[in-house]
């Protein structure tokens, strides 16, 4: 009990092997993210892992200057409902648009997987 | 019905230290340097001291170590940490302990020299697993989300933004205390170097150094020392989320249920307050809060505040230190509110004294728009 990995670390492991799951309630159907033990706010724990196409809408955005260079961070609320911090790649970074829609990809940095998106 | 703690205890004693610049100051310094002063201003000594509230972005045990540095063996403690917004829950938390008996003499207090030791912001917030990845640099990435989305949604101008710091540099102008002095115009916030779009150098608050304290009793003793008490009328903290991608919505703060809350408390409603005292650790913190506490309706903040309308002679007394943006914000800001607050109380404001002083409310904010709370302040008349 309670000694298997846990979902923060699955989560982990399946973006490792190319999959960009999150969780869902099998009573409920509500979708999860970032990953937990139990849905946030009922306590179901009838989480299972599905696949998402990743497609979702850019929440909220902002550009950060630095001397190195600009980067975009942005809010993505997939649409499946659940929202995720990440950054939108393939335009200048200040040409991100609230609304604009996007897909989601995983990219490697620092040799570990990251959730990306790009203009869809 | 008035609620069983509404005008049970005051604030009877006010120090700060260092605010400003205080090279060669510790952190501890700072606080004990402030907290001595906020005991004398109460004309109390320290041996009257006996319950301890604190929480600073160095301490892992605030409470020990202010026990420790200024050798008092409390009864009660609370070291409570909810970033900038603390201060006003452990007012929360002493008027309970006061009322309850558990001690007798609650000192709040916080110290930081994070400028002159670093000039950035020294925090103990652990990175956010999702988050972190990104790059984040909050909490100023988090707060220019959250004016994105406002902006997006509402029709929000960075012109109103920067009317909010225009409004803070005004009153800081009134304030010989204040870090951050001289003419400051729409023109030149929306010039200042950006920094993390929409918001610039001059949308952020300060980085200053500065320990802050207050001294609360139960309101039977208040009425015997040095200064007039500033009444706790009510107080109510809410918190929705700790990471910014987690929070429900950009535009909606938890400001919308402590307010309520603290307004409840104290059998007050929004007209009944005269000055405002709300955590500008950004410009758009004034607008969501504005909002959020009822001065305004939901997406109109930025209207509201447009053209000198919250600053010296405007229709809603707000920040009438300067602010965090203008006065000091030395990491953690919420005791100052509660400072500026029983000045105003007191009549003591010098060139901002405002005229009708006898509601204050004071609104902490903390983390990433994480932790609202909202205490509303009064002077004898109120209770």
């Amino acid at each position: 009990m309670g000694t298997s990995e846990g979902p923060e670390a699955r989560f982990r492991a399946f973006l490792a092997e190319g999959r960009f799951m999150i969780q869902r309630s099998a009573s409920t159907g509500r979708h999860v993210f970032y990953p937990r033990v139990a849905v946030p706010g009922t306590g179901e724990t009838d989480l299972e892992w599905v696949e998402t196409p990743g497609t979702g809408t850019v929440y909220a955005t902002t550009v950060t200057r630095t001397r190195e260079g600009n980067y975009n961070v942005s809010i993505i609320e997939l649409d499946e409902g659940v929202r995720m911090l990440s950054r939108v790649e393939g335009i200048a970074p200040e040409d991100v648009r609230i609304g604009q829609r996007v897909r989601a990809r995983i990219a490697a940095e620092n040799g570990a997987p990251l959730v990306v998106f790009d203009p869809a | 019905m008035t609620h069983p703690i509404r005008g049970r205890t005051a604030v009877v004693g006010i120090g700060s230290a260092g605010a400003g610049e205080a090279a060669g100051n510790s952190a501890i310094e700072l606080l004990a340097q402030a907290s001595l002063a906020a005991i004398a201003d109460a004309g109390l000594k320290l041996t009257d001291i006996d319950g301890i509230f604190a929480a600073t972005s160095t301490h892992a045990f605030p409470t020990l170590s202010v026990a420790e540095y200024l050798g008092i063996r409390p009864r009660f403690f609370d070291g409570t940490n909810v970033g900038g917004s603390s201060f006003e829950a452990h007012m929360l938390h002493a008027a309970l302990a006061l009322d309850a008996g558990l001690c007798d003499a609650a000192l709040i207090c916080y110290g930081s020299n994070q400028r002159t030791a670093g000039g950035r912001l020294v925090s103990m917030s652990e990175p956010q697993p999702f988050e972190a990845p990104y790059k984040p640099r909050h909490p100023i990435t988090a707060y220019a989300l959250a004016a994105a989305r406002h902006m997006h949604q509402f029709g929000t101008k960075r012109e109103q933004l920067a009317d909010v710091a225009v409004a803070a540099r005004a009153w800081a102008n009134l304030n010989p205390d204040a870090f951050a002095r001289g003419p400051l115009t729409r023109e030149d916030v929306l010039k200042a170097r950006m920094i993390s779009d929409p918001l610039t150098t001059a949308d952020c608050c300060l980085v200053t150094d500065g320990g802050a304290a207050c001294v609360m009793v139960r309101a039977d003793r208040a009425k015997d020392l040095r200064h007039a008490p500033a009444y706790l009328l009510g107080a109510a903290g809410a918190q929705w989320h700790r990471a910014i991608s987690s929070m429900p919505d950009l535009t909606v703060t938890a400001a919308s249920e402590s307010g309520p809350r603290a307004f409840a408390m104290a059998g007050l409603t929004q007209k009944d307050v005269d000055l405002l005292m709300l955590y500008d650790a950004f410009t758009i913190n004034t607008i969501l809060f504005l909002e959020d506490l009822g001065f305004c309706p939901k997406g109109e903040g930025g209207r509201f505040v447009a053209d000198g309308a919250i600053g010296p002679g405007g229709r809603l007394k707000v920040n009438t230190n300067g602010g965090g943006l203008s006065c000091v914000h030395p990491g953690m800001y919420g005791l100052f509110l509660i400072l500026e607050a029983v000045t105003q109380i007191r009549g003591d404001a010098g060139a901002r004294q405002i005229t009708k002083r006898d509601i204050a409310l004071v609104h902490g904010n903390g983390g990433t728009l994480s932790s609202q709370v909202t205490a509303l302040l009064g002077s004898a008349a109120t209770v």
